[in-house]
């Protein structure tokens, strides 16, 4: 299995074989003005890979089920469809996608409060003070944040069974603020872009060590707290297996397990549905429905997102 | 006298500060190392505890262990995964790096910016959402794309998902959400090479593919080992796909298809915990090594 993800790294060493070099020397390839059409090409066809079936889902939540099936498939279809859709799908058993996505709203927002808390000063200070225990505290950080939280999700269900917890809200705000990805995005912009030397000015100024971070590193650290806000929002808004797995009941689903459930009730996809029957377009009504939170955010944190993606390369 | 008086007021004071640094630091960081020990050490101790021992609390050696690898469900289950990641960090570094370096000589920073951005908008639908539009478009019937799955044979929900194709289909999707995010970052990062060296290749007549091939990719390398260490890491963890295809197909796609479907089978289907516990176990060695050996060798993290 190593080998997989080994790899691609010996290819990406070759430079150090020459000889190749010469040989692959090709004079006259690419020359500016002589323009070769593939990469526009290749860049069109992902870009018609990624977007059209976004554009699917949203065209689909405007038509009825036959329009779905009989018209073309980039065809907007009513909006008069689009209502019955929303009322169909707000009518399903009685508001129930309302109180899903009041539900993620209130598990991914609650979650963010406490990750915030946490992570702004334990950032700071595995960056900037020195303490017992420092390094070890940084490499458990780096470890832990590279395991994909789905490993866990099992463990947590019988260590929330064993406290009773199993069905609570808190079952799964808690472990969603447990953030160690936000604890390094912390650690690195507080390394870099604050430097020692303001804080010991403040130190010697008679600040405390409360008062220095309160003081100075707080008022600058604006750009990490929308950072980290940012992934820990889209992470927890997405996330399936953890509630799926510690809320059972169906009016504490977030959305994103509420189309499972959705799904279940379609008939094309589910022929034993029985008679809470959802068609194909509302479900698609209800999925954009689901994204849209994410997709908002997205388009109003663009610049962040380059910065906070390459927090690493910063520090070398 | 009174400046070894002072050197030594001084430096208990700065002995004191420095005490009193060490505390403040601790009470920085004592809400994060209260969460990391609730939702990071104690259930992997508890993961370990229940996978050492029976239901009835003794210990159990490696019982479980040998029992959930004698399932036979194990060992197909770790075949689908080892077949899905392998395909999915093969097109990963290919089309990731390729799209980075074709954005990269974009002469247009505006069209480069709409791209990078276009590409990234999936990352929107990660999770269910995702699952639910590929279920659409893989669907002759309703997919903006039926041409192309008729073109390939295909003229049914049940044709497209045939356990066959499972590993190609759970690709398509994880790139489909995840490979925007990694272009921007292989994007960052070739923005991070000087554009010097980048001049002083052309001066000495590299064409695009040799400055690519001989500077840009060994430059990325760091990067590409990071994301294939996040992608595997997080590819051994395959739930959300299978189980959501296998409840709309009716369960053509099956539902112990991978080794997180196994193990929540396990613990809430078999009221087995102690089996799901080993398979969490062996998906944490896995996703601890992984990270274990990146953390010590990439160099990445060389911070401190």
């Amino acid at each position: 299995m190593p080998t997989d993800f080994r790899s691609p790294a010996p290819s990406a060493s070759a430079p150090a074989t020459a000889p190749a070099a010469s040989r692959r020397a090709r004079p006259g390839r690419a020359r500016p003005g002589l323009k070769n059409p593939l990469p526009a090409f290749v860049l069109l066809l992902f870009a018609v890979f990624f977007v059209l079936p976004v554009v699917w889902l949203l065209l689909a939540a405007t038509k009825t089920d036959d329009q779905l099936v009989h018209a073309n498939p980039l065809s907007f279809g009513s909006l008069h469809a689009l209502r019955a859709n929303w009322d169909a799908l707000t009518g399903y058993q009685g508001d129930t996608v309302m109180v899903w996505l009041r539900n993620s709203a209130v598990y991914t927002f609650l979650a963010l409060v406490i990750t915030l808390v946490v992570v702004i000063p334990a950032g700071y200070a595995l960056a900037l003070t020195e303490f017992p225990g420092r390094h070890t505290l940084l490499v458990a950080t780096l470890v832990v944040m590279l395991m994909p939280s789905a490993t866990l999700v099992v463990p947590l269900f019988l260590e929330m069974n064993a406290v009773h917890l199993i069905g609570s809200m808190w079952s799964v705000i808690l472990p969603y603020s447990f953030y160690p990805f936000g604890v390094y995005l912390a650690y690195i912009y507080f390394s870099t872009a604050i430097p020692r030397s303001l804080l010991e000015a403040a130190r010697l100024d008679g600040c405390s060590e409360f008062g220095a971070f309160r003081r100075v590193a707080l008022p600058l650290a604006m750009p990490v707290v929308a950072l980290v806000g940012f992934f820990s929002f889209v992470a927890n808004w997405t996330n399936y297996f953890l509630p799926y797995v510690l809320l059972p009941q169906d009016d504490q689903f977030p959305v994103q397990v509420g189309l499972g459930t959705l799904l279940d009730s379609v008939p094309q996809f589910n022929p034993t549905a029985g008679t809470l029957s959802v068609e194909r377009p509302e479900l698609a009504l209800a999925t954009l429905l689901a994204i849209t939170p994410v997709l908002v955010v997205f388009l109003f944190a663009q610049r962040f997102l380059v910065a906070g993606m390459l927090a690493g390369a910063t520090k070398d | 006298m009174t400046i070894s008086a002072r050197n030594r007021a001084g430096s208990e004071r700065a002995a004191r500060r420095a005490l009193w640094a060490g505390r403040a630091g601790h009470g920085f960081v004592a809400l994060y190392v209260v969460l990391l020990i609730a939702f990071g050490v104690v259930p992997t101790a508890y993961a370990i505890y229940f996978a050492f021992t029976t239901a009835g609390d003794t210990f159990a050696g490696f019982s479980n262990f040998t029992g959930a690898g004698g399932d036979f469900r194990f060992l197909p289950a770790v075949g689908h995964v080892a077949l899905y990641l392998a395909c999915w960090l093969v097109s990963l570094v290919v089309f990731v790096v390729g799209l980075a370096l074709l954005l990269h000589r974009l002469a247009s920073r505006g069209v480069s910016k709409t791209l990078r951005f276009l590409f990234y908008i999936p990352g929107a639908l990660a999770g269910a959402a995702s699952v639910m539009v590929w279920l659409f478009v893989l669907d002759p019937t309703v997919s903006p794309v039926a041409f192309l799955l008729k073109a390939l044979g295909f003229t049914t929900f049940d044709q497209v998902v045939a356990p066959g194709g499972l590993p190609i289909l759970f690709t398509l999707i994880a790139f489909w959400t995840g490979a925007g995010g990694w272009i921007l970052v292989m994007y960052g990062a070739l923005n991070n090479i000087s554009p010097d060296i980048l001049e002083a290749a052309r001066i000495d007549g590299a064409g695009p593919w040799q400055t690519a091939r001989r500077i840009q990719i060994p430059m990325l390398r760091k990067w590409i080992v990071y994301m294939c260490i996040l992608a595997f890491a997080g590819g051994t963890q395959l739930f959300v796909e299978p189980e959501l295809l296998s409840q709309a197909s009716n369960g053509v796609a099956g539902r112990d298809y991978s080794l997180n479907q196994l193990s929540y089978d396990f613990a809430f289907q078999n009221n087995n915990v102690n089996t799901a516990a080993a398979v969490s176990v062996e998906l944490l060695l896995l996703g601890l090594v992984a990270a274990a050996v990146f953390v010590a060798r990439s160099g990445f993290f060389d911070a401190d």
